[in-house]
């Protein structure tokens, strides 16, 4: 397999307080990956920096194997990879349809983003019911939904998920991992960050721990869910 | 099936009857203005189109891509000085209406997107502060560009300035149309219709477009915007170039219109004015827009007949109708804030944002059944 994307001794500061400090991680092609950790360990951090939205301070990014440094957000998607954001994102005075049409902004394929959509609307029968409503007018779970049916729009080869489990009822947290499954199976490669460590480890193939702006623990997904140190401080064993 | 296209062709039917009808109405409405209103109505109506075209601009800038701008009217008055200056006797150039007219707009874009570029990390009251004192910096530039060398002639401005001239036809004059006598405000009007016509079909087309859906989009969330591969910087460098160039190009009809400009014409109160314009009419909304700019300039206008009433009713003027005017005008301001919030005419993506909450809570009902299954 190849290496999708790699970060060599990422750190990322705002303004004096180091958020990430220097951390290497490794992506490849077709897996998924998740970075678990409490809240404030600069998971989301060290997310955004991968898709061009902070700054680094220090080391570098590469992405199919070449640095990230001169390429902005806007850039990167056009290099195959999205994000869904933190608390989803979704343009709430847009229609569900609009937003998924925003998803594809990049392409020009107009024939094949007729297709993907209703590919969308296969993965998410409640979107296309509502595909004519205002986006801001959708329950929480509908709209993390909306924010991965639009993300998958781009036709991504890496997809970045920034805690797709925040603020849903569990039943909605167990769809949106289903999917997340799914869209694994189709061969997108994903990096999830996550604070739901179970759930996250669960459907992953290698996990990432990160405390303090570091990593401190690498391992396969199976490994680390009988970690007794992941137990104790992630699992609530 | 039938029925779906019966009702297709009655709608499109119905369209064109409605589209035909609109049409004579607006060719009409001068004459109509005239026999009920009175001659300098025609005047007013001429004004009113012009301040459609401004509004269409700033909705652009405001209504679309959410950029808050009070220096609005700044761009109005370059286009407006690109045509004194370069079809005058000041330096006694005489260039044509298709040269002045697109270079007052490419100029008043450009300063569009060069008034854009540091204000790009601004938003808000922040934005609205650097974009007023840009409005009131060309204003002042303007008048005092005529030491040492002299290219504005100051505060006394402009004069004499070429009247609009379209394939020979100086609208200026009276022509005589199949047996009809039309002084120069009607064809004013008529050319101003057209271009507001001409403004409104790009308006609208703009709307529902990719670049205006990344309008909206970025004024929602601006990191999502770019997730989405949208390049921000040069999106929003657009809305302001293009709203700048529909007021580039209003401001060039105003000049010949007028044949006359300075700097006093271009003050902060016309910028609020605009501003007031769309946001009465429903931002976001053409149709708001229009509505917003017809009212605000006619609603003035009619205010001065309080003088007359007045007269009419009490023998005499009790108060001043200057001053009634502008105290009627902001309670109505202030009544329509408060009753309509988001304009006379919402736009369609704000409207969708009145609904009930309790149709969410049904929804995530729904959604968690699905789950289930």
């Amino acid at each position: 397999m190849t290496t999708l994307l790699q970060t060599r001794q990422l750190a990322v500061s705002y303004g004096g307080i180091k958020a990430v400090k220097g951390i290497d991680l490794e992506v490849k092609q077709g897996e998924l990956v998740c970075l678990i950790g409490a809240n404030g360990a600069g998971k989301s951090t060290t997310l955004n920096a991968l898709c061009g939205a902070l700054p680094l301070t220090s080391g570098e990014i590469l992405y199919q194997g070449v640095s990230t440094a001169a390429m902005p957000s806007h850039q990167l998607v056009r290099k195959g990879m999205a994000l869904v954001p933190e608390g989803r994102g979704i343009f709430g005075r847009l229609s569900v349809e609009e937003n998924l049409l925003m998803g594809a902004y990049i392409r020009k394929d107009h024939s094949v983003i007729k297709q993907d959509m209703l590919h969308i609307y296969e993965l998410f029968p409640r979107l296309l019911e509502r595909r004519s409503q205002k986006a801001g007018t959708l329950s929480g779970g509908e709209q993390q939904m909306l924010a991965l049916g639009r993300a998958m729009m781009s036709r991504p080869q890496l997809l970045l998920l920034d805690e797709p489990s925040m603020g849903l009822a569990p039943l909605m947290v167990q769809k949106i991992f289903q999917t997340i499954r799914q869209i694994a199976a189709e061969g997108v490669t994903l990096l999830l960050v996550e604070q739901n460590a179970r759930l996250a480890l669960e459907v992953s193939q290698r996990g990432y721990v990160m405390e303090n702006g570091l990593i401190t623990l690498a391992d396969s997904a199976a490994n680390l869910l009988h970690n007794p140190q992941v137990q104790q401080a992630y699992l609530g064993q | 099936m039938y029925n779906l296209v019966q009702r297709f062709t009655d709608d499109r039917r119905a369209a064109w009857v409605a589209f035909a009808a609109v049409g004579i109405l607006l060719a009409v409405l001068p004459f109509l203005a005239e026999a009920g209103l009175g001659r300098s109505w025609v005047r007013i109506l001429d004004f009113a189109l012009l301040y459609i075209l401004l509004a269409l601009g700033l909705n652009i800038v405001v209504g679309y891509a959410g950029l808050l701008d009070l220096g609005y009217i700044g761009f109005y008055a370059i286009g407006a000085y690109v045509y004194a200056l370069l079809s005058s006797p000041h330096f006694g150039l005489h260039l044509p209406l298709w040269v002045v007219l697109p270079l007052g707009a490419v100029i008043a874009a450009f300063f569009g997107a060069l008034l854009g570029a540091p204000t790009l990390r601004l938003r808000g009251d922040y934005l609205a502060i650097v974009t007023l004192g840009f409005g009131e910096i060309i204003r002042i530039f303007l008048n005092n560009l005529d030491t040492p060398v002299n290219i504005t002639n100051g505060p006394q401005g402009i004069n004499m300035i070429d009247p609009i001239t379209v394939a020979g036809i100086q609208l200026s004059q009276t022509h005589t149309v199949a047996g009809i006598q039309l002084s120069s405000t009607y064809s004013y009007y008529y050319l101003f219709l057209v271009l507001t016509l001409l403004l409104i079909f790009i308006s609208i087309r703009l709307q529902d477009s990719r670049i205006g859906r990344a309008w909206v989009a970025i004024r929602e969330d601006e990191v999502a915007a770019a997730a989405m591969g949208i390049n921000t910087r040069n999106v929003k460098l657009l809305a302001f170039a293009m709203g700048a160039a529909f007021a580039g190009l209003s401001g060039g009809l105003f000049a010949g219109f007028q044949g006359f400009v300075s700097p006093e014409s271009f003050n902060l109160m016309e910028s609020i004015m605009v501003l007031c314009m769309i946001v009465l009419g429903g931002m976001g909304n053409i149709a708001g827009v229009i509505l917003g700019a017809l009212i605000l300039t006619i609603l003035p206008e009619a205010l001065r007949y309080l003088g007359p009433l007045q007269e009419l009713l009490f023998g005499r003027v009790l108060a001043d109708p200057t001053d009634l005017r502008m105290l009627i005008f902001g309670i109505a301001l202030v009544l329509i804030m408060l009753y309509r919030p988001a304009g006379l005419l919402p736009s369609r993506r704000r409207a969708r944002e009145l609904q009930p909450e309790g149709d969410a809570v049904q929804q995530e009902q729904e959604s968690l059944h699905d789950a289930r299954r």
